[in-house]
């Protein structure tokens, strides 16, 4: 446990920024857009007062300021970035790019809901729409975990044998706006995690010309692109050890995934994000050690194995997805879930719950009502009805 | 000043192997520009038929730092660089000068990668951006822009029996990046290599952006015979088609005054304004060159301000 | 050119190899080739500022003559020569 740890209550916001400004990238671009705007606001005023050294770009659209990131992490600064939906959106295009050029840009993500409708609330619909971009996405619960995932993120996508872009993603409003009681390292022990940015291939290098960004036939295309998976695949014992170090410096365990009393469950809720916390509030409540939680912490690299050896001994569980794919059967992540354990001898029954669409809130009665639901597919033998969604109207 | 017989036979920063069209401008105004630079240079490239023959991978023809990301960002990426550069150099971590150049056709410049200029240019990053203006989308097979003139036959401005080529004006690129306050802003052809490569050492003293737009002959989208390339940019400057000027600090100066040659003489040897020449499009073509008429005076007007 | 498995290949697309393309001759695309008369020749440089290929050999302050492997035969050089020496030729295999 670090001796000199700092309490503070900040929102989410204000503990991503925090942890840039003892980062201290070289160079952060920055566009506004609700929830994640207070970040850029809140990392501005340090820029101002002189408390970092990045060079601040306010970039006139998100897709410029994923090109800005590109230009600058190819010239060898250490870079971030934040944005949410909409400008998530906007600059997709370029997240393939970077990825794919290997370039290490930490890029926190405000969850909230795509357009259309408009909506400023949170669900997953934005980072579940660059789950194939090649970046990593890390989710977080609460405000603690978004503060040490930016931390790790720097030491993930830096690291030799992954060099991918990352992004930590946290639920929009419910924890970008919320204060809670933060533990903030002091800056030294942040500054000695991150280390020393090592340029690879700096377009800065001139003595060592590079070329960035070739057009690559059909002859070359599926090698880069084959490559790409290559990283990713690494990323999963890399998350682990960071998480190991990180654990060390803190105090506080991190993995691909949180198992909550799974030890003796016989039924569970796989979920992304803060609904987990109300997850556990409820599990707290029930005192029931048939109910288990398993919280995905790393969707992209996806951890099949942890997936499948957490939820060895459980009948049946809950697969909540706050995001759609239309047209497939359940969400993104119970479709990923399902396929975890096609090749498994025993399998839990799978349902699906799409919920907290647009900000919608996920109460404790609904988490209730989905362990009733499990349990009496056990009782009943039945699956029942596969997609569920919680607490719409009409259905 | 640049001395020809000093840098003639120094090495070519964009090397041969690259595979844009025999008579392609492109080339030609990128080795003039290299050349006439005195730091090192980092090259951000738009997409488009520069970047694209230039570096069909694993090959590239250039033999200085370059980086390609997408269609309309070439400003932003550059963005990105010089900050880089700037947080480098603040840190101790790099001493060394270095100048940065941004390459883009008209279709990334005056359309898709107009915002992405703005942008940088209100910003004031330090980078100079060359335009090269073949006036239309050459790279996906000559479709117009913004920048096409009007009149011009291309591939989704074809000459036919209601519309006769591009039924709107060229873009006045120069007047909007004015507009970002850029204290250097030039217009120039490949045909005038000292006029160019003196207007990239002046665009390069300046400590923020600066711009200049450069007419590239495209045999392939213009229909000229290769070897007419630099005779035609000769011809859009005689014709006052492609006046050569530049904007300093606001001042305004024109830096070649041609004897006015008429226009057929530039259209005559580009097929895509073959059909401007005939009978029956002669109002169009008056109105064509009252335009350009109207645009050079315009240009006097601003210059003896 | 071999073409190596994505093992092999340097991360992220890179092309670490400035210059490559040197490698690719592209001297067989041209029909006519430029034949310069080097004893006429004033070494005024016309040719290689207007070449779009860098294929106009100057050594020490003099024009020495075409790089084969690489000129595309467009005839700007002839047609840009101010004294008229360079002419352009029907490419035969002798």
């Amino acid at each position: 446990m670090s001796k000199m740890t700092n309490i503070m209550a900040l929102n989410g916001n204000e503990a991503i920024a925090e942890a840039m400004k003892q980062i201290n990238p070289d160079v952060v671009a920055s566009y506004p857009i609700t929830p994640q705007t207070i970040i850029v606001e809140r990392f501005s005023e340090f820029v101002s007062d002189g408390l970092v050294d990045t060079e601040f770009l306010a970039a006139e659209s998100e897709h410029s300021a994923m090109s800005s990131c590109i230009g600058a992490a190819a010239a060898g600064g250490r870079t971030m970035t934040a944005t949410s939906s909409q400008g998530f959106a906007l600059m997709l295009e370029m997240l393939y790019i970077a990825s794919s050029m290997r370039l290490p840009i930490v890029m926190a993500v405000a969850n909230r809901a795509l357009s259309g409708p408009i909506n400023i609330h949170c669900d997953h619909s934005d980072s579940m729409s660059g789950r194939d971009s090649g970046w990593i996405q890390i989710y977080s619960e609460n405000v603690q975990e978004a503060y040490d995932n930016i931390i790790q993120a720097i030491r993930i996508s830096e690291n030799k044998d992954v060099r991918l872009p990352v992004m930590v993603c946290m639920d929009g409003f419910t924890t970008s706006h919320c204060v809670e009681r933060v533990e903030i390292l002091d800056e030294t022990s942040v500054k000695n995690f991150v280390g020393e940015y090592e340029m690879h291939n700096s377009l800065l290098d001139i003595e060592h010309p590079v070329t960035y960004g070739p057009i690559a036939l059909q002859d070359y295309y599926f090698e880069h692109k084959r490559q790409l998976l290559d990283a990713m695949d690494h990323a999963i014992t890399v998350i682990e050890n960071t998480s190991e170090e990180f654990e060390k410096l803190s105090g506080r365990k991190y993995g691909l995934v949180e198992a909550y009393n799974m030890d003796e469950a016989e039924i569970a809720i796989i979920v992304i994000g803060s609904t987990a916390g109300t997850v556990k509030s409820f599990i707290d409540g029930s005192g029931n050690n048939k109910l288990g939680l398993l919280k995905i912490r790393s969707f992209r690299p996806f951890p099949i194995k942890e997936i499948t050896n957490k939820l060895k001994n459980c009948r049946a569980v809950a697969v909540l997805d706050r995001a759609l794919s239309p047209g497939s059967l359940g969400g993104p992540l119970f479709t990923e879930v399902r396929s975890a354990f096609y090749d498994e001898q025993t399998k839990p029954i799978i349902l699906s719950y799409i919920y907290g669409l647009g900000g919608r809130d996920t109460t404790t009665n609904m988490i209730s009502q989905v362990y009733q639901d499990l349990e009496s597919t056990i009782k009943t033998g039945k699956t029942g009805k596969l997609v569920n969604y919680l607490g719409l109207r009409g259905e | 000043m640049v001395r020809l017989k000093e840098i003639a036979g120094s090495e070519e920063m964009l090397g041969c192997g690259h595979r844009l069209c025999t008579g392609c401008a492109e080339p030609i105004i990128v080795r003039q520009i290299l050349h006439a630079t005195e730091n090192p240079v980092v090259i951000s490239n738009a997409t488009g038929c520069l970047e694209v023959a230039t570096t069909i991978y694993p090959y590239s023809a250039w033999k200085v730092p370059w980086i390609h990301s997408a269609f309309e960002n070439a400003a932003a990426t550059m963005s990105g660089v010089e900050s880089a550069y700037k947080a480098l150099k603040r840190t101790g971590k790099i001493s060394k000068n270095i100048d940065f150049i941004v390459f883009a056709g008209d279709g990334g410049t005056y359309d898709i990668g107009l915002q992405s200029l703005s942008g940088a240019l209100e910003r004031g990053h330090r980078l100079l951006y060359v335009c090269l203006d073949n006036e239309a989308y050459m790279n996906t097979g000559i479709q117009r822009s913004s920048s096409t003139p009007k009149g011009a036959w291309t591939t989704t401005s074809p000459v036919g029996k209601k519309v006769v080529g591009k039924a709107e004006n060229k873009k006045d690129i120069i007047a909007i990046v004015l507009a970002h306050s850029v204290k250097y802003v030039a217009q120039a052809a490949p045909s005038h290599w000292m006029d160019l490569m003196t207007k990239v050492q002046k665009a390069l003293k300046v400590d923020g952006p600066s711009y200049i737009n450069v007419m590239s002959p495209c045999p392939r989208g213009w229909r000229n015979e290769p070897e007419d390339s630099i005779k035609l940019s000769r011809l859009a400057v005689e014709t006052c088609y492609w006046p050569l000027y530049e904007v300093e600090n606001g001042i305004w100066k024109l830096n070649y005054k041609p004897k006015k040659k008429p226009l057929e003489e530039y259209f005559r040897l580009q097929k895509r304004f073959a059909h401007l020449l005939l009978p029956e499009n002669k109002p169009l073509f008056d109105e064509i060159q009252r335009l350009v008429d109207e645009r050079w005076e315009s240009l006097l007007k601003k210059v003896s301000l | 050119m071999i073409k190596k498995g994505w093992r092999d290949l340097p991360k992220g697309g890179l092309i670490l190899s400035a210059g490559n393309a040197i490698e690719y001759k592209t001297g067989n695309w041209r029909k006519e080739i430029p034949v310069i008369d080097l004893q006429k020749c004033n070494n005024c440089m016309i040719c290689w500022i207007f070449c779009p290929e860098g294929t106009i050999s100057v050594i020490d302050g003099k024009v020495t003559g075409i790089v084969m492997s690489h000129c595309k035969g467009c005839g700007i050089c002839a047609a840009e020569c101010p004294t008229k020496v360079i002419e352009m030729k029907m490419e035969t295999n002798e």
